[in-house]
């Protein structure tokens, strides 16, 4: 199985050597992102905690790098430490009040939805300096070399790969650390029955808190990097209702329970919004959301697990299958 | 000292006018999950499928406005009840979450299909009522029988809910949902029933915007969020509470928007909405 894994990781490095296009590229790339940010998502999103504000995280993330870019000059690697200062002190912002006054379910979920379209409608209406809904480009350091590192910005897709490639890798360690550590045990409890965990002396609202930092700070390090490798982001790509439910449905679709869950789930609905989108093309202006939005539906209501979670179980249902004695 | 600047009292007055649709969008939420304990995310795009269904009776097949609106009320009624015989019932059983996700699914459905079949294009039935003038203030006649029909159809719910047999039963659902099938009431029935109660309602408040706001696929996002804060605010499922809230949220929609930009009216609102779930996350009229 490890060594499976690691011919695994060195075949998808060696992949873009291969001489590959930059379209299939391009869509490797994507698929890697947002798995980083499904899988930030899932880290509290597994724990009981569905959060529909994670666009509020992506779109500071974005916009904290561009605005300070394009406005002051802040070069991204001094942006992305202020990104985060500022993504910690929003997540803190509605965790703390949230997790201390038991703000669970519904609930948590329709607050939160209000924290992404704040970001939202403030990035709008800050237009003088977002512009507004039209989005905004970073300006360009582009023009006489082909990559600066001083701006975050490289032309080649390749640089992108690794870079990306890394974070997403990071990613799935962070997720097997807080996997492995006790405050997830407490809260799989906290989740199931939170006055009896809190009963026994687990710190509820901290224990909370913390995933949800960590939980936030991952989507926000994706938005830095969406909008340096795309150089471009407009209020609605980053911030909102659209895409917050974006980031719970590809974690849900790939199932975010098990460690590559979010990750099938970034590719599986990437590879299909695509898939739609060349096979039917754009004269049929929406039919590709159409059938995208139906296929979200169903896997709700028959695949609550996800594909990769359905998966392992049929899997570990047939290798225990022979044990059990025929009736 | 001007206090009365006739420009503020416009937009509080407006602000009022708005709330009244603000409360008639809540109730439909409301009656659906003080009953059935389901948020349809997808609510405002049920709305906006009801918009477009007046324009198309109206401008295209030029049916009388009144004939449209009725058409519009009962095919909403009809969608609210298919949502949740085909979408709601088979996740009565699992996560609570699901259950609000899988119309979160229905709402990029929607939006899609309003795309696949009536593009993207603005559409305006193109009915413009005159504004009343009233002491150098200008008041949207729209607007006015908007709140005067919210109005109306709040009362009506009430009523049914109070004086009828079903709507005894609804009531009796929504305080026990265990205890009433052993009482003799189907809740299958009830709950496909308020469906379409609450699609009804829906369908109410699209005849009503239809009136003041041109269509598009996307207008749901416009005001379905919104409404959602004035649910969680009044309390979901309170009735009452969601009421007070819409003329709350309404005024710092039209009064914000009066002092600074209409967005920072909604930024008000958000903001305010948040900070009140860290007072009184029960609702401002639930108990303790």
């Amino acid at each position: 199985m490890n060594k499976a894994r690691w011919i695994g990781l060195a075949l998808l490095a060696a992949a873009p050597l291969a001489g590959m296009g930059d379209y299939p590229l391009h869509l490797i790339i994507l698929c890697l992102l947002w798995a980083f940010v499904y899988t930030g998502w899932a880290v509290m999103g597994r724990l009981g905690m569905v959060s529909l504000g994670h666009g509020a995280f992506l779109g500071v993330g974005a916009y904290v790098v561009v605005m300070g870019w394009n406005h002051f000059h802040i070069s991204p690697w001094l942006g992305l430490p202020l990104a985060l200062a500022a993504t910690a002190a929003l997540a803190f912002l509605i965790g703390y009040p949230c997790f201390r006054f038991k703000i669970v379910g519904h609930y948590f979920a329709l607050v939160t939805l209000a924290l992404s379209e704040v970001v939202r409608l403030i990035i709008i209406a800050l237009r003088d300096y977002t512009g507004g809904s039209l989005g905004v480009t970073p300006k360009t350091a582009l023009a006489k070399a082909s990559w600066s590192l001083s701006a975050m910005q490289f032309s080649s897709k390749l640089v992108w790969f690794y870079v990306i490639l890394m974070v997403w890798l990071a990613g799935l360690w962070i997720w097997t650390r807080v996997d492995r550590s006790m405050s997830r045990l407490a809260l799989e409890a906290i989740s199931q029955e939170e006055d009896a965990a809190a009963s026994i002396g687990m710190s509820v609202t901290r224990l909370k808190l913390g995933v949800t930092m960590v939980s936030a700070l991952m989507t926000c390090v994706g938005g830095v990097l969406y909008a340096q490798y795309q150089l471009y982001v407009n209020p609605e790509s980053v911030s909102g209702i659209g895409i917050s439910l974006q980031m719970v449905f590809g974690a849900i679709a790939g199932g975010m329970f098990v460690r590559l869950g979010p990750t099938v789930g970034a590719v599986f609905t990437l590879l299909l919004a695509e898939g739609l989108r060349l096979t039917i093309g754009h004269d049929i202006h929406g039919l590709d959301a159409t059938i995208y939005g139906l296929m979200l539906v169903l896997f709700i209501i028959f695949m609550p697990k996800g594909i990769l979670g359905a998966a392992i179980e049929a899997y570990e249902k047939r290798r225990r299958a022979p044990r059990v004695a025929p009736a | 000292m001007q206090i009365f600047d006739s420009f503020l009292l416009e937009a509080v007055i407006n602000g009022i006018l708005l709330g009244g649709i603000l409360a008639l969008l809540a109730l439909g939420l409301n009656l659906i999950f003080g009953v059935i304990d389901v948020v349809w995310i997808c609510y405002a795009e049920l709305i906006m499928i009801g918009m477009y269904s007046v324009y198309y009776a109206h401008n295209v097949y030029h049916w009388p406005l009144a004939l449209a609106f009725l058409a519009c009320v009962l095919l909403v009624a009809a969608l609210g009840a298919l949502l949740h015989v085909l979408v709601i019932r088979p996740v009565l059983g699992a996560e609570p979450i699901n259950q609000l996700l899988v119309t979160g699914g229905v709402l990029f459905f929607l939006q899609a299909v309003a795309t696949l079949a009536f593009g993207v294009e603005f559409k305006n039935v193109g009915v413009s009522l005159p504004a009343l003038q009233i002491a150098g203030m200008y008041i949207s006649f729209a607007r006015l029988i908007a709140f005067g029909v919210a109005l109306g159809g709040m009362v009506a719910l009430y009523l049914f809910l109070k004086r009828t047999y079903i709507g005894t039963a609804i009531r009796a659902i929504s305080q026990d949902r265990g205890i009433m099938p052993l009482m003799g009431v189907s809740p299958n029935r009830i709950f496909v029933l308020t469906s379409a109660i609450g699609g009804a309602l829906a369908g109410l408040a699209a005849c009503l915007l239809v009136l003041q706001y041109d269509i598009h696929p996307a207008i749901g996002l416009s005001f379905g969020p919104i409404t959602f804060m004035v649910c969680v605010l009044g309390g979901l499922g309170n009735m009452v509470g969601g009421f007070i809230a819409a003329f709350i949220f309404a005024q710092f929609i039209s009064v914000g928007g009066y002092f600074l930009a209409l967005e920072w009216g909604y930024v008000l609102a958000f903001l305010f909405f948040i900070g009140m779930m860290f007072w009184r996350p029960q609702g401002i009229l639930g108990g303790k």
